[in-house]
């Protein structure tokens, strides 16, 4: 079912739609193709597009809640939020990075699995990665609130191995506990997203034609090579797409960062929520949101001109 | 050779099903821990077997109705954005127009923005316009970003149909409208009803931006970011089992339809 979407959201969008049969498509009324896009498109301009603007005039004002607020284009607010809230912007990037990587790193085996290895048994793997995605995920994070538990199995075993002893001097945990710390924010964040991952890694190492291997190991290249040299190239835009819809919900996530971890663990996305929600300051709030956005944009653009897959997103 | 070829194959099926492991980890401890019988507030630790929450999954105050208040909002969600977002993946797919590029941009924005963002930014509208936050601005919400998913998923679909097929069926003295009803609409209904089931899991489980726009109103996933302050009552785990047998189910018996769709042809 939807296995092919979340890598299709990163599909080019097609200049000219070519029908199966190459003829340029048929003209039937010269209104229809405006009236068929108008309630959807006046939708996302009213409560998507809009929105970013009232937004953007909110960051600029100044006054209080009670005496209400004004356009004074003071974008000192713009300063003062990245000066008071940088470290907690820093640890967004981090964490997300963190968890990109290891949902690459994790997820590559298993989509791998289920594109050349898994045999009949694919379609059962793909309904086992797909139906987490159905189940309340806020649920499943409290899961693992059971599941690195002080006294449970996961700590013990940590403890057991003194891997605990390195994460907490590397300053990823905190004595003999791993839940309240950034190790389990990272844990939360890498399960979370892990999911949106492999998808768009398995249809693109879907799409490699197996012939390619047996003809790099006819060409004697050992497994290794072969796949450095043939799947891996051919699977890039599958980790274009990947890490970008890794990356980005995990950076302005609260929720991981609220239930696993600690005041010390807070995000961006934490600041933001409680500056809206519980604070009240709107234009210190909506300068935040403005700026975590800005910060993407900026990022996946230079990203995609890096990995040298423009024309893929 | 042969052995370290065997070996590296190996490796790539154990580092999977490690992954696919951590996948299914807390779907596991959640169906356990909802036979548990919690002592106090909080049910992240083991006590005893009970099947007191299984036989009674509305016992806790509010459950039930943040369940139907969100299985609702997800209904209508659904139905607005499959409406909606069809519309849209016809008019890209089928005909040529102006501002094309600006259209497929304006759909590509809600996906690749963070929740956060989006949900901050239509919060400030609602509150500009002095709207009253509630069904109604969580449902506006929730068509909003459902919506793009819906265009991407019918597209895939629309893209590769043969036109040659509407083609026939006009030859044949079909009109437009029945044209549509009887060759178009069916070829077209996989993608619409994967973009349908996509946009209700994803309004169903929606929180950031529920939790922004909601006001008072409690949905199901915001009852349990509310429990993980006031204590998780065993039953969230129940329906956290449920939804997962059911969305099994569903995928099951959708793959198995497709098969018979194949066999048939075939």
């Amino acid at each position: 079912m939807s296995t092919g979407t979340l890598a299709e959201a990163e599909a080019p969008p097609p200049l000219a739609p070519v029908p199966a049969t190459g003829k340029p498509p048929r003209k039937r009324g010269r209104w229809t193709p405006y009236l068929l896009l108008a309630p959807g498109l006046i939708w996302l301009l009213v409560f998507f597009a809009m929105p970013m603007v009232y937004q953007a005039s909110t960051s600029v004002q100044t006054g209080s809640l009670e005496e209400g607020y004004q356009v004074t284009w003071h974008f000192a607010t713009y300063w003062d939020a990245l000066s008071e809230y940088y470290p907690q912007f820093l640890r967004s990037v981090l964490y997300a990075g963190s968890a990109t990587v290891l949902c690459l790193l994790l997820g590559y085996p298993l989509a791998y699995l289920i594109a050349f290895l898994a045999g009949r048994w694919r379609n059962l793997i793909l309904i086992l990665v797909i139906a987490p995605f159905f189940t309340s995920f806020l649920i499943r994070t409290l899961a693992w609130k059971t599941i690195l538990s002080d006294g449970g199995p996961v700590v013990g075993a940590l403890n057991t191995l003194h891997v605990l002893d390195v994460t907490s001097w590397l300053g990823l945990t905190a004595g003999d506990r791993v839940l309240a710390t950034p190790l389990a924010v990272v844990c939360g964040l890498t399960y979370n997203f892990l999911p949106f991952m492999i998808l768009p890694l398995y249809t693109s190492l879907e799409r490699i034609d197996g012939r390619l291997h047996e003809a790099a190991g006819d060409l004697y290249a050992r497994p290794f090579t072969t796949f450095r040299k043939v799947t891996f190239p051919l699977s890039m835009p599958g980790v274009v797409s990947g890490t970008l819809l890794t990356f980005i919900p995990a950076s302005g996530d609260y929720v991981n960062a609220e239930l696993l971890g600690s005041t010390n663990t807070q995000m961006i996305g934490n600041v933001i929520q409680s500056q809206f929600l519980r604070i009240l300051d709107y234009p210190t709030a909506a300068a935040l949101s403005f700026l975590l956005m800005a910060a993407i944009l900026l990022m996946v653009t230079v990203y995609i001109r890096k990995s040298g897959t423009e024309d893929l997103v | 050779m042969a052995f370290v070829n065997w070996l590296k194959r190996r490796l790539v099926v154990i580092a999977g099903l490690l992954t696919l492991g951590y996948l299914l980890l807390p779907n596991i401890v959640v169906t356990v821990f909802s036979f548990n019988q919690p002592k106090g507030r909080f049910n992240y630790e083991w006590q005893e077997f009970s099947t007191a929450a299984w036989t009674d999954p509305c016992g806790v105050a509010d459950l039930c109705g943040s369940l139907s208040l969100s299985l609702q909002i997800a209904a209508w969600a659904t139905l607005g954005a499959t409406a909606l977002g069809t519309m849209i993946a016809f008019a890209l797919v089928r005909y040529r127009f102006r501002a094309r590029g600006a259209v497929n941009s304006l759909i590509f924005l809600p996906m690749a923005m963070p929740e956060v963002v989006m949900a901050a930014s239509l919060l400030t509208l609602f509150l500009n316009l002095g709207a009253q936050l509630g069904f109604w601005t969580i449902l506006i919400a929730h068509i909003m970003f459902c919506l793009s998913f819906v265009v991407v998923a019918v597209k895939a679909r629309v893209m590769s149909m043969d036109p040659r097929l509407e083609e026939a069926a006009r030859d044949l003295y079909a009109g437009p409208v029945q044209t549509f009803v009887r060759v178009t609409l069916p070829i077209a209904a996989p993608g619409i009803a994967a973009g349908a089931l996509l946009a209700f899991a994803l309004s169903f489980d929606d929180f950031i931006i529920t939790n922004f726009n909601a006001g008072s109103t409690v949905t199901f996933p915001m009852f349990v970011w509310g429990s993980a302050q006031r204590g998780t009552p065993v039953q969230i785990n129940v329906v956290g089992t449920a939804m997962f047998l059911v969305a099994v189910l569903f995928v099951v018996a959708g793959m198995a339809i497709g098969n018979r769709r194949r066999r048939q042809k075939a």
